[in-house]
């Protein structure tokens, strides 16, 4: 009979960590911006159809990084849960924190208990009233959640993108200033600006009554990083 | 629901883009109909909304209500709306027990929202018909013991291009209507009323003028049907849907034109 050999917890924890950021680092970045009149959020993504970007209810949006599997299971259960709860009370009580909180205890339990861990990181953003009352709520695979000021940045790459963006991001400034920013920043110093075909643009619509989703695509999305 | 965890579902179990099977499962007392008597009938008055009309135009549909809502022979509200956005397309007109319907009328809202999002597309005018049917269904119980919700469904087909309008009966049964249907108590009036005057190249304008026409002679026959309240300057809701999507006729433009069909009959003789 064999004896499993021993693991420490602290090393059982640093190899499912390295196992996620590895998965996460093969994927490609997403930035969420803060606007006058929105958050928008950039996304490197050369699919017309498999969106990272996407609506969980009215003020709230879902992005997600790293194997598109896993976070499109959280971002279903975040939209059931907060149908269920918009439903049950009323519209104005779903709220991102709370969802936010649900995504990191479920995160976090995944990473401690099950086999692997989730390959993800995800952003939950709420619109406010004035961009002083947005929240960007990004929280990583083992549950950690970082309550961001401004602009956020996930995924592979995202120091530097992190970093180009610091520089760059000086508010206020309009939505499609904020595309443009976040386009720049996401496209790697020695190459090309990636254009409207690489990109998945959403926005939060601070002018919109009830659901503030919106997608910018095409020769519109064209149009905004022309400039 | 325990808020700090997500609902997640075993594999076979998952109940996809349905919202009501979500709900079934995780706050079932949500559910309509789920609550209905097991036995006995509803002796008790409840609120009942009465006449709504859908009207196919050229270019859409006109959906429009009276404002009354009757309980027994009281008349529980004068300003009670029975026209509503199902979503940005469609429309649903609501016709007897005011509570299930208003009800049933925010579960369709959250349904189409839902699978919107899930799918990330939205269902097309067949399929929010027929959504509409099961849920029309699921009321049956109720239905049995008096609480009978009958609505009236309209919408613009974005990929046919045309106004369309959807009946429905007790049991769930879904009928497409060429051009025009009304429901409730007044229904009837209304509905030979349009019969009488309806074109098929009709300008929105017109249709709503119709529209307005009909809910009048509805309410000159019909107890239950509130005519246009000139006292409290009460007049039915009416929505546009077309290409533009689900419109509400602004409050000023129905005074007007309420207004200017009255005056146009000799003390309302041609009501």
């Amino acid at each position: 009979m064999t004896m499993p050999f021993y693991v420490s917890p602290e090393q059982v924890m640093k190899d499912r960590a390295d196992y996620a950021r590895k998965g996460i680092a093969r994927g490609r970045s997403l930035v969420a911006i803060s606007a006058t009149d929105g958050i928008v959020i950039v996304a490197e993504n050369p699919s017309r159809t498999l969106y990272k970007i996407s609506e969980i209810y009215d003020r709230i949006a879902f992005a997600g990084v790293g194997k598109y599997n896993e976070f499109e299971m959280l971002r279903i259960a975040g939209v059931r849960q907060a149908d269920v709860k918009g439903y049950s009370f009323a519209r104005e009580d779903v709220n991102a924190r709370a969802l936010a909180n649900a995504y990191a205890q479920t995160l976090g339990q995944i990473f401690t208990h099950e086999m692997k861990p989730y390959e993800v990181e995800i952003l939950v953003a709420q619109l406010g009233e004035t961009p002083d009352d947005d929240e960007l709520f990004h929280i990583l695979y083992d549950g950690t959640v970082m309550d961001e000021e401004g602009f956020t940045v996930l995924g592979g790459l995202s120091e530097q993108v992190h970093e180009s963006l610091g520089a760059t991001y000086k508010p206020p400034i309009d939505r499609a200033t904020a595309v443009r920013l976040g386009a720049a920043a996401l496209t790697p110093a020695d190459q090309a600006p990636l254009n409207a075909g690489a990109l998945e643009v959403a926005y939060l619509d601070r002018a919109r009554a009830r659901r503030a989703f919106q997608r910018l695509k095409g020769p519109e999305l064209d149009a905004v990083l022309a400039g | 629901m325990n808020e700090s965890s997500l609902p997640f579902f075993a594999r076979g179990m998952d109940p996809g883009p349905s919202f009501v099977d979500v709900l079934r499962r995780l706050a079932p007392h949500g559910v309509a109909g789920s609550g209905a008597p097991d036995h006995g009938s509803a002796l008790i008055d409840t609120v009942h909304g009465t006449t709504v009309v859908a009207i196919r135009f050229a270019s859409g549909v006109i959906m429009a209500g009276d404002r009354r809502a009757t309980s027994g022979m009281s008349i529980a509200s004068r300003r009670i709306e029975k026209v509503f956005a199902a979503d940005d397309f469609s429309g649903i007109g609501i016709a007897g027990a005011a509570g299930p319907a208003v009800e049933l009328v925010k579960l369709f809202q959250v349904q189409l929202e839902h699978y919107e999002k899930i799918e990330g597309e939205g269902l097309s005018l067949d399929g929010k018909a027929n959504q509409l049917g099961g849920m029309v269904r699921a009321n049956l119980p109720a239905a049995m013991q008096g609480l009978v919700v009958v609505p009236l469904f309209a919408g613009y087909d974005e990929r046919r291009g045309i106004g369309r309008v959807f009946s429905y009966d007790v049991t769930g049964g879904k009928y497409e209507e060429a051009d025009f249907q009304t429901n409730g108590s007044g229904g009837v009036h209304a509905r030979n009323w349009i019969k009488a005057t309806w074109r098929d190249d009709m300008t929105r304008d017109e249709a709503i003028d119709l529209a307005l026409r009909s809910l009048f002679a509805a309410a000159d026959e019909d107890a239950a049907t509130g005519g246009p309240d000139l006292v409290r300057r009460i007049f039915p809701t009416v929505a546009v849907i077309d290409t533009d999507g689900f419109t509400s006729v602004s409050d000023d433009e129905i005074a007007t034109r309420a207004e200017a069909l009255l005056g146009g009959r000799e003390e309302g003789a041609g009501l």
